[in-house]
């Protein structure tokens, strides 16, 4: 998604100002340039405020106010080692703290307000907390400098410490922070940032600094939170999707033991008690009967066949380059083909929840989200409070892969709470969150190609049908019709393709609400090029490694990727009958990934992975552990997907419900991961979802090399599977 | 109807409902948060606690079901060597992404390493597949568990 932004790659730089905490000490405050601001944006924050961003008091203590959320993606340890490199400090010695909601203080540079997703974190950062850091070592250095009486040529930083070279005096970053703090600020441009070569944090894989403070349960999650004279609710929301309560047992319910109150919001049901089980009791209790509104009849054959009949008409035009009808109508070889990809949920192991505490003068909000300014701005829609007096306070996130990008809970949460005298935790069973979800669209493809007589292709269309998240979340970049996203790696394959042509046409399934998933459009695109990239090889009679990096020529990254990974896993080794290789590479989040799969079909058509080799080139790697362990979990998120995701319809309802039909992938099924990186000078890019998006092509292409089956709908059907062993 | 349970060593005496699963006992009664919800209904392990060593599901075990046994939940899993083991194990591998369903995962390795001090990774994939992580930490969980079985030895 970032890259369709209207924000400048390069030049992310932020505006400091820098002042002294009321407590005493140093405070930097870093302003981001943002290119535009979404509705619920605030329009101007406090012109200071005290506690923005980063201090350092007078121990010496460095707080940093993290803008971004923790959501196991890392972020709480990759963003304070960007600071603690400029600054000179050891990373332990900085303290986090959730930022509350301010787009103005906290706003990411590259999503337009404050949010985390899009694998935007390290790219928004990179400079403006590099910059805070340099300038507050370059303010700490010269308030020792002028206590000495000494040039600041002569002091150095180091671990929190500003030195004096020739006389060995020194003084803490602590005792300096109050002279620092009315010292004229350098313009940041004007402090040099340290060259790659000189980092000593950055590219070091040091422990995060979330893992202790989880393990020994000192951060909560939403879910973990804990008021006086709290209540909990258990909800039903409506099962089909825009239907509303009709009527219940509100007798029944309210004879159930622990039970305080019955709810009615418009499209669902909550029951408050003082414990979760009573709560939850008392809703089987309800009976609830629905109305189920206009959308009952929908089912999931109704909406593939939509799109299918969608996509036979043209669509908005996302790239066309040469002329591709053209091309293919003059091609040795054509090759066509259908792809689909089913709607997902994207079930993170903390259902859903929130505790809300509204009052006449003001509301709090206890919940784990993505998008604290966007949740701020919708409570004060709904209870007609001012902003400023709807308090969020963000928890750590248990998973989220999107899901926590939508601010639907804390709504539903609001209303409930608005009939509630006392804070109430919402909390949602794992059927209401698995089928009240967001989902992934469902997304149709059709694409041709045309290959020469040397197979080389000389035509590719593409055309892409399905929903559009963009129009509902960020109108205002859903520009002409064409939503970048859904096409988002698909109109700028990484090879070399002279004539191409590929669109997209809008379809909005009935009543499913659809939402960003981990790995946002190129989970799906990256899917349906590599695959199809690989059935060209294969109509080509060629290796599919040597086929893709003949047409990369002028992509040396890709390339470089492409080779590392097909080195360490051994392509072209003989394997045992049944087994296969595939390969996937891709170019998504400013960052390059290429990825060999083992796969073994078993005479019983079962799909066995072994092992995954990645190799990734994302520029300056911030942490390499933490790249690893993305690796790890961003690909085993796709091969869940790949093997089992699958969100269906009948008669308006979710079919699926937990655990046993939402299958999770689980640790006797989990192939062995390798990660090799690429060294790179080049400016990070994001990484939390890239993995996701390489891992389904590179096991179904695996499957084919196993089987000669191509494997172009997900979840894989086994039972189409035959197997060679 | 009230219970007394004794949950890591100490008694408790809750006023519910004999039917009400331990986990809603631990967590909204007790105040003891660290086992976490995860599904309701068994399937992902996120709420493992211990009943007289064995590990147990608190999602779907009736408080009053379980009599005098001795519970232990994830608090008190660091008080013996070999739960501190497993922590220090995870600590040194990473293994936790947003460390959700860690506390169950700790639970059962703990209940493993309790049976089988040296398991393999046969005894590792029986005994840790009925706990779910959607964060993909399943091979860091394997190293950490052989991690930690070796610790014991020294």
């Amino acid at each position: 998604m970032p890259d369709h932004l209207p924000v400048p790659r390069v030049d992310r730089r932020g505006f400091l100002k820098v002042g002294a905490a009321i407590s005493g000490g140093l405070v930097i405050h870093v302003v981001v340039p943002i290119a535009f601001r979404p509705p619920w944006a605030a329009e101007v924050g406090p012109s200071f405020d005290p506690n923005a961003f980063m201090r350092i008091d007078r121990q010496g203590v460095v707080t940093l106010v993290i803008p971004m959320v923790e959501m196991g993606q890392g972020t709480y340890t990759a963003l304070p080692m960007l600071l603690a490199e400029e600054l000179e400090v050891p990373l332990e010695h900085v303290r986090l703290e959730h930022a509350p909601p301010n787009d103005v203080l906290y706003g990411n540079a590259m999503v337009g307000f404050q949010a985390t997703g899009m694998s935007s974190s390290i790219r928004a950062f990179w400079t403006p907390l590099r910059q805070a850091g340099a300038v507050a070592r370059v303010l700490l250095i010269t308030a020792a400098a002028n206590h000495w009486g000494v040039d600041q040529g002569t002091c150095r930083a180091e671990q929190g410490v500003v030195w004096h070279s020739t006389s060995a005096r020194r003084l803490s970053y602590g005792e300096l922070a109050d002279a620092a703090a009315i010292l004229p600020v350098p313009p940041p441009d004007s402090v040099a940032l340290k060259d790659p070569k000189d980092f000593t944090l950055i590219g070091t894989s040091l422990k995060r600094l979330d893992t202790p403070y989880k393990l020994s349960g000192r951060m909560e999650y939403g879910i973990d939170v804990r008021l006086p004279n709290m209540k909990i609710a258990a909800i039903a929301i409506s099962p089909v999707f825009g239907g509303r309560p009709k009527s219940l047992n509100e007798a029944a319910a309210r004879s159930i033991k622990g039970v305080r109150q019955i709810v009615r919001i418009d499209n669902a049901v909550a029951v408050i008690a003082d414990h979760t089980w009573a709560a939850k009791k008392g809703l089987l209790a309800a009976n609830i009967q629905w109305d189920d509104g206009p959308h009952v009849t929908v089912n999931s054959s109704d909406i593939i066949r939509q799109l299918e009949e969608a996509s036979k008409q043209p669509g908005v035009v996302a790239r066309n380059e040469g002329d591709a009808q053209k091309a293919l109508a003059g091609a040795t070889q054509r090759i066509d083909a259908i792809y689909q990809v089913p709607f997902l949920a994207h079930a993170p192991m903390e259902p859903m929840n929130c505790t809300v505490h509204v009052r006449k003068d003001g509301c709090d909000l206890w919940v784990g989200t993505q998008v604290p300014t966007r949740t701020q701005s919708l409570t004060a829609e709904i209870t007609g409070l001012p902003k400023q007096s709807v308090k969020l306070h963000n928890q750590l996130l248990g998973g989220s892969f999107g899901r926590r990008l939508e601010a639907d809970g804390s709504v539903l949460a609001v209303k409930v709470a608005q009939q509630v005298d006392g804070p109430v935790k919402v909390v949602w069973s794992r059927e209401e969150d698995i089928q009240h979800d967001m989902y992934r669209p469902y997304y149709y493809d059709r694409l041709s190609a045309g290959l020469d007589a040397n197979g080389k292709p000389v035509a590719w269309t593409h055309r892409i049908a399905g929903s559009s998240i963009y129009a509902r979340y960020l109108p205002q970049i859903f520009t002409n019709g064409l939503d970048r996203d859904a096409v988002e790696g698909a109109a700028e394959p990484p090879y070399e393709l002279p004539n191409i042509h590929v669109d997209y046409v809008r379809v909005e399934p009935p009543g499913i609400p659809t939402a960003f998933w981990r790995g946002v459009g190129p989970t799906h695109n990256v899917f349906v090029v590599e695959s199809f990239i690989d059935e060209l090889a294969a109509a080509a009679k060629q290796d599919p490694v040597a086929y893709r990096k003949a047409l990369l020529g002028h992509n040396p990254r890709a390339i470089g990727v492409l080779d590392l990974a097909a080195q360490k896993a051994g392509w072209g080794e003989p394997l045992p009958p049944g087994w296969g290789r595939g390969v996937s590479v891709q170019f998504a989040f400013d960052t390059y990934l290429s990825m060999v799969a083992e796969v073994e079909v078993t005479a019983e058509s079962l799909v066995k992975v072994h092992r995954i080799v990645c190799a990734v080139d994302c520029g300056i790697v911030v942490n390499p552990d933490i790249i690893a362990a993305q690796v790890e979990g961003g690909a085993l998120f796709g091969l869940t997907a790949a093997l089992y995701g699958n969100i269906t319809l009948k008669n308006g309802r979710v079919e699926q419900s937990n655990f046993h039909d939402y299958q999770p992938m689980r640790i006797n099924e989990a192939p062995r991961i390798e990660t090799h990186l690429v060294k790179s000078t080049v400016s990070p890019g994001g990484f939390g979802e890239a993995p996701t998006a390489a891992t389904a092509p590179a096991v179904t292409n695996a499957i084919f090399a196993a089987t000669g089956n191509r494997i172009r709908s997900l979840p894989i059907n086994t039972a189409l599977l035959k197997s060679t062993a | 109807m009230a219970f007394t349970i004794r949950v890591n060593g100490t008694a408790h005496r809750v006023d519910v409902d004999g039917d009400t699963p331990l986990l809603w006992v631990l967590r909204d009664v007790l105040g003891m948060c660290g086992t976490k919800f995860g599904c309701g209904i068994g399937l992902c392990g996120a709420c493992t606690v211990h009943l007289d060593g064995r590990p147990t599901r608190s999602c779907v075990t009736p408080v009053g079901s379980i009599g005098d046994k001795a519970l232990t939940t994830v608090e008190a899993i660091g008080n013996t060597p070999q739960g501190k083991a497993l922590q220090q194990a995870w600590l040194d591998f990473e293994v936790g992404q947003c460390g959700y369903c860690q506390y169950g995962q700790i639970m059962s390795a703990a209940a493993l390493l309790a049976n089988t001090p040296k398991p393999n990774d046969a005894d590792i994939d029986a005994a840790m597949s009925g706990n779910v992580c959607r964060c993909g930490t399943y091979q860091r969980i394997r190293a950490a568990i052989h991690r930690a079985a070796r610790m014991r030895e020294h």
